[in-house]
């Protein structure tokens, strides 16, 4: 399985060794290695177990509230007087967002592995929430690292993370945002690697993490899939999703990838503009390299010395993306853009305005996306749009961007 | 094949004492700060230098060298030009074995083979990179070995007696013991449970056994080496260095001799050791 070859399927990956093509990997210190491979045994033991799909089940209809609605964007459609848009609702999901998806899986998986205490990194917060909500509901521990740039932009969210238990710790190396909380979870991991489940929240990070958190998040596009199917008869034409990690994207993206008819694009987080050198956007404007744990396309300078990333939304605020999404881009299954601060902001009033929701910051960059290939597309064309997360979180910083005193 | 590290841990070896091995990071305040005092390990009684690649993101290190990375790269250290130092030092000394150790992604992206050919080149002898685990030795390990430096290999309190033949495979000039599950310059490893350690990793393999992480002070590195074939000491040397910057983070007049005292204080501390068990 090369990158350029073409595979039969779309979906056969990752390979032995955990990779996609070249992309992917186990890029980690000896100390964490056995566990790396403990995790996969067990990853593969759950995932042949009908047990622990029907418990997750049970939690994602009770608990978080699934399945999340598919919602067709009527006034949004109008607006653009183009395509059809659906939203698929993540933001109605238990804690606000997609994340609690993968959560609840992994949280299961600490259990059947009898660990006593979940490790996560955040960057916008929604997956330190996420964490801090499924370790409440069963007991157990939880140290988010947050890094202090995200702690200071993201209070809302650092304050329900305390609220439900956690310890919030604010990392101040690098530039405190989520590259460096995840760098920090990592040293807390190799430290306390007997008794912690470090709790990913993205695509990224060594195998078996990729795979795993994308077939957790996998229930986004499978029951859009069957959603649509109900409301229109047919697959959409077209995917869109934004990618910070990329997990809501590839949730939503993979139960497609083999129906070659639906275009499929991921919508990475411009910043003030790809050559402004100010962005996130790790396949737009980076190239491969490796970090934690994995290959992947990364911002990175000359001396392969890695960037600090810059969006609006911390949640996109990553100098890396999921290395299943690299070897999607050099295959050219998926196509990989790019939306600015500035349209994202755009995007965030208007979805308010127009159907009154108020989304996250970072679909919004998948909105703006939208706005730009909508009103191209034909009537009776249909754009499935993965709305990712609300935007309570960020209606301070929004305001404070468009220079509103609260 | 023989190399200088081979022919180091040989010669202590017949010596009967251990190798006292050293990190410092390259370029930590500065370039030509960062020679004077690398120039000076030898003298100062380092057997073997390990010479830290600045990266943005020390994943498997501590506060000390965290900062020393930062503060080499803040005074432009690159992987070029940490190849340069090793070039200025064999001018001087054909003998120290200098092992890089660091993290992957400067050397992907400079392209493994050109950083191997120049490594070579500078008078490199060997390699610790944190991020190739043995599942990755296609990456850089294997070309490493063919192009003649050693492939040093960590091994660490989880990797039990199943793994360890695996993380030995090709692992060459010595062994890296990592005494604790955690980050470098963290807590104080426990000498008994050290000395089982390296009973264990004997067992598997003819290589030298050198132990690091968490060792300080002169005594802690002479119980060290009392079991082990090597004490390396990284930490404690950066924190050192970070001691005597002014405010503009620039050597301190005399700060070189002050850090070069202290790695000789260590150095008795190592090279003493078996005399005094002895005793």
């Amino acid at each position: 399985m090369n990158a350029g070859s073409k595979p039969n399927s779309f979906k056969s990956g990752p390979d032995e060794r955990g990779r996609f093509g070249i992309f992917g990997g186990r890029f980690v210190a000896e100390t964490l290695m056995p566990l790396i491979l403990e995790l996969e045994t067990a990853y593969e033991t759950a995932k042949n177990d009908p047990a622990f799909h029907a418990e997750l089940a049970h939690l994602n209809k009770h608990y978080a509230g699934r399945p999340s609605a598919l919602y067709f964007a009527e006034r949004l459609t109008e607006h653009f007087g183009g395509a059809k848009i659906y939203f698929k609702r993540e933001e109605l999901n238990h804690t606000g967002s997609h994340k609690i998806n993968n959560c609840l899986g992994q949280i299961q998986l600490a259990r059947r592995m009898a660990k006593t205490r979940i490790i996560a990194e955040t960057g916008a917060g929604q997956h330190g929430v996420a964490s801090a909500t499924v370790a409440a509901r069963f007991g157990l521990p939880c140290v988010v690292y947050m890094g202090a740039t995200d702690v200071e932009r993201q209070k809302p969210n650092v304050f329900r993370m305390k609220l439900l238990g956690a310890e919030v710790v604010p990392v101040t190396s690098g530039s405190g945002t989520l590259k460096d909380a995840m760098n920090e979870a990592l040293r807390d991991w190799v430290t306390n690697v007997e008794n912690t489940y470090y709790l990913i929240g993205t695509v990224a990070g060594p195998h078996p993490y990729p795979a795993m958190v994308r077939d957790f998040q996998s229930v986004i596009g499978e029951e859009a899939k069957k959603q649509l199917q109900e409301a229109e008869g047919r697959l959409p034409d077209t995917l869109v999703a934004c990618i910070g990690g990329g997990s809501n994207a590839m949730g939503l993206f993979h139960p497609f990838l083999d129906d070659t008819g639906v275009d499929i694009i991921g919508v990475e987080a411009g910043g003030h503009g790809i050559p402004s050198g100010e962005h996130s956007a790790s396949i737009t404007g980076g190239s491969p390299g490796v970090l934690h744990g994995n290959r992947t396309y990364l911002l990175q300078d000359a001396d392969g010395q890695i960037l600090e990333g810059h969006s609006i939304s911390a949640g996109l605020d990553y100098p890396g993306i999921g290395p299943e999404h690299s070897w999607l881009n050099d295959i050219g299954r998926v196509k990989y853009v790019s939306a600015t601060d500035k349209e994202a902001l755009e995007a965030f009033q208007l979805c308010s305005k127009v159907e009154g929701i108020i989304p996250a910051l970072e679909p919004c960059h998948a909105l703006a996306h939208v706005a730009k290939i909508a009103p191209t597309m034909r009537k009776d064309q249909i754009i499935l749009v993965c709305l990712s997360g609300r935007g309570d979180k960020d209606v301070f910083s929004v305001a404070e961007y468009l220079g509103v005193k609260l | 094949m023989t190399t200088r590290l081979d022919r180091r841990f040989a010669k202590l070896k017949a010596e009967g004492r251990a190798a006292f091995v050293t990190f410092i990071t390259a370029g930590d305040p500065d370039f030509d700060a960062s020679f004077d005092i690398l120039r000076g390990l030898p003298a100062a009684g380092a057997d073997v230098i390990e010479l830290g690649m600045p990266f943005t993101d020390p994943m498997a290190d501590g506060p000390a060298i965290q900062a020393s990375s930062q503060r080499a790269l803040k005074a432009g250290a690159t992987l070029k030009r940490t190849l340069d130092l090793v070039r200025r030092f064999r001018e001087g000394d054909g003998e120290t074995p200098i092992v890089l150790m660091g993290y992957y992604n400067p050397i992907y992206h400079m392209g493994v083979s050109k950083f191997l050919a120049a490594a070579g080149e500078a008078g490199v002898d060997g390699l610790i990179v944190v991020d190739l685990p043995p599942e990755e030795d296609d990456e850089l390990c294997e070309p490493a070995l063919k192009a003649g430096l050693n492939f040093i290999r960590l091994a660490t309190p989880t990797t039990d007696d199943k793994r360890l033949p695996k993380v030995l495979e090709n692992t060459s000039g010595f062994v890296y013991y990592v005494s604790i599950n955690g980050i470098t310059g963290s807590a104080a490893p426990e000498a008994q449970g050290v000395a089982r350690a390296v009973e264990r990793i004997k067992r598997h393999t003819s290589l030298p056994v050198a132990v690091g992480f968490g060792i300080r002070t002169p005594e802690q590195a002479a119980q060290i080496a009392r079991d082990a074939d090597g004490a390396v000491v990284g930490s404690a040397i950066v924190s050192a260095i970070a001691g005597e910057l002014d405010g503009h983070g620039k050597m301190k007049s005399g700060g070189d001799a002050r850090v070069l005292a202290f790695v000789s204080e260590l150095a008795r501390g190592v090279h003493g050791a078996r005399a005094k068990a002895a005793e």
